[in-house]
């Protein structure tokens, strides 16, 4: 294995009441350090569970993953949890803040159970909140923020652990256009900086800010851009 | 930020469902300690009135013979073989392993003295001591202050025809009468009572004692043990406990306790009751946001601390305001049911249990919605993954 996103052979198979639901059919893909990946399908192609295994979420029915060498769900009991910690920065489609915590508080939370001095973690939650623009926002709850800050503040907490991988599921799906761009751009910015990001996304217009864009169908990688396209909206 | 921070914003921003929880923890923790105040204040009460009713225990010189009196009526002189008490059999009653539940001890010398060529019984007697011990005496004038006074019982003084004030010349020394007894229907109202070192010196028995009243606290006592520790220490004297009164006097205690147990146990199952409904309440409205800790990297012990520390919090601090709730519920109740001698005990036991048990209540209750939390499928609680 060489890249730095290792994935092998990854089935997925989900089981209701119905029956058994494939949701992954034995997907390959390979992504190097750095890499701004977008990953489009339309629904129930497996992009959100690709999202889930990448992030140590959920694990694989069957295939392997590996990420900067590591053999993620290999990892034993707790240590899945500290790998989600220090590996993986999520931002997630409906920014999922902490109702009760300020946003700066929520910029902290992946700080929280680490064992550093308050004033080092409030240092760098300050500094990330600066870095995606809301530093005179700090003291707000998320229902006093807009969904663009609020986007922000998510961007923010998956940075706060300087984490080497970004997982983005919709990020700008609940956004305006304009705020939608900011917010790539403050993404885009990101891997600029050499940050890997993968980004699940229904928006084709999204596709220029990736270096690659892998297409999703039925649970395996149909294709990628721009070696095939996108002919029906996702 | 740490586990503690999220749990007391949660707490603070969540204000209806913590003051639900800590209201909940409060009004048991507060009835508890209402019961246990009131129980303790009661039985304070009880201990006083068990002085009200006189000794408890008689010792008196061992003898071989068989009494000659029967209720009240006596068909001869008092016959003692062997050695009498001293005050020195006095002192060392004070030393045995459960002194600090001798609440009286009255050495007592009886004799007969002449007035106005009369026999009379003459009682001598730690004054003090004995008034404390007999509290329905009440005296017409005072009592003895000094070696030179005497009090009559009631039918002495009619039959001696005693005014206050009057001097009573006792073997050739004089003494003031002081004080008259009211009638109390019993062999007080024959006597002359005089401070025990004079009565003493009048009957030439220096150091000696009939007979010594001792007045036992009993709530819980051991009673047998000090009538043993008694007997051992004093091979000399016979020691008698009157155990029915002392034994219905703890078994009511024991009662009121055990009810007081009983409904505490109950209200403190309640409590559980109300911590664990709230958390498990709390931990379902909270899925989501419990997702998002474990995506962010917290483990299944962080959340499972996370939430504890709520319940604790809550439940420590309902601990600390049901004690002072109680305690004032106890000032409002207890002039209700007791009288006006009951006052409150502020047991510092109580206090520290008062926390200690609502916290431990806290803590077992929501154990199951903190694990149960824990164990909640990151993906699944997200439901955005």
């Amino acid at each position: 294995m060489s890249g730095f996103i290792e994935i092998r052979g990854l089935q997925k198979v989900y089981r209701t009441d119905a029956g058994t639901v494939p949701a992954l059919r034995g997907l390959d893909a390979e992504v190097e350090e750095g890499t701004f990946l977008g990953v489009m399908g339309q629904s129930g192609s497996g992009k959100s569970t690709l999202l889930a295994i990448l992030g140590g979420l959920s694990h694989p029915t069957s295939g392997s993953l590996a990420i900067d060498g590591i053999d993620v769900y290999g990892l034993l009991g707790e240590r899945l949890a500290d790998f989600r910690r220090e590996y993986i920065g999520f931002v997630f489609q409906a920014y999922n803040l902490v109702p009760y915590l300020t946003a700066l508080e929520n910029v902290m939370l992946p700080l929280a159970v680490k064992r550093l001095p308050g004033s080092v973690k409030r240092a760098r939650a300050d500094e990330v909140l600066r870095r995606v623009g809301l530093s005179g926002r700090a003291a707000h709850l998320p229902s006093q923020l807009s969904g663009g800050e609020q986007e922000r503040v998510a961007i923010a907490r998956a940075l706060v652990n300087e984490p080497p991988l970004i997982l983005a599921d919709e990020p700008t799906g609940s956004l305006d256009s304009a705020t939608a761009d900011e917010v790539m751009a403050l993404l885009q910015g990101l891997n600029d900086d050499g940050m890997t990001i993968v980004m699940v996304t229904h928006n084709p217009e999204n596709r220029r800010f990736f270096d690659r864009t892998l297409v999703l169908r039925d649970g395996l990688v149909e294709c990628e851009l721009p070696a095939c396209d996108i002919a029906t909206p996702l | 930020m740490n586990l503690r921070s999220i749990a007391f914003s949660n707490l603070r921003r969540r204000k209806a469902r913590a003051a639900f929880l800590v209201v909940g923890v409060l009004i048991g923790v507060a009835t508890v300690v209402t019961l246990i105040s009131l129980t303790s204040a009661m039985r304070v009460e009880a201990q006083d009135r068990m002085e009200d009713y006189g000794a408890n225990i008689l010792i008196t010189p061992r003898t071989d013979e068989l009494a000659l009196s029967y209720g009240g009526v006596s068909l001869g002189g008092v016959a003692v073989t062997g050695r009498g008490l001293t005050e020195g059999d006095v002192r060392r009653i004070g030393t045995i392993p459960n002194k600090k539940n001798l609440a009286v001890v009255a050495p007592v010398l009886l004799g007969t003295v002449q007035v106005k060529g009369r026999p009379v019984l003459l009682m001598g007697a730690r004054v003090k001591d004995e008034f404390r011990l007999k509290r329905w005496w009440k005296v017409d004038g005072r009592a003895p202050q000094s070696p030179g006074e005497l009090v009559a019982g009631h039918d002495a003084a009619r039959a001696l025809d005693l005014q206050m004030g009057d001097t009573v010349r006792l073997q050739g020394r004089d003494f003031v009468l002081t004080g008259i007894l009211e009638e109390t229907g019993s062999q007080d109202d024959d006597l002359l009572l005089v401070d025990l070192a004079a009565a003493q010196r009048l009957l030439g028995k220096p150091g000696s004692v009939s007979l010594v009243e001792v007045a036992a606290l009993c709530s819980g006592c051991p009673i047998d043990d000090i009538i043993a520790q008694l007997s051992t220490t004093l091979p000399v004297a016979k020691v008698t406990a009157m155990r029915e009164v002392v034994q219905s006097r703890i078994h009511a205690l024991d009662q009121l306790r055990t009810m007081s147990l009983v409904i505490a146990g109950v209200v403190l199952a309640i409590e559980a009751l109300v911590v664990f409904v709230t958390m498990m309440g709390s931990v379902s409205e909270r899925t989501r946001e419990i997702g998002i800790f474990r995506a962010l990297g917290f483990r299944r012990g962080h959340v499972t601390r996370l939430i504890l520390i709520e319940a604790l919090a809550a439940s420590v601090l309902a601990g600390a305001l049901g004690y002072l709730a109680g305690m004032a519920t106890t000032y409002a109740v207890l002039p209700l049911v007791a009288d006006d001698s009951a006052h409150i005990v502020w047991l510092l036991p109580v206090g520290l249990g008062a926390l200690l048990i609502s916290g431990a209540v806290g803590g077992l209750a929501s154990l199951y919605p903190a694990v149960r939390a824990s164990r909640l499928d990151p993906t699944e609680a997200l439901r955005a993954l």
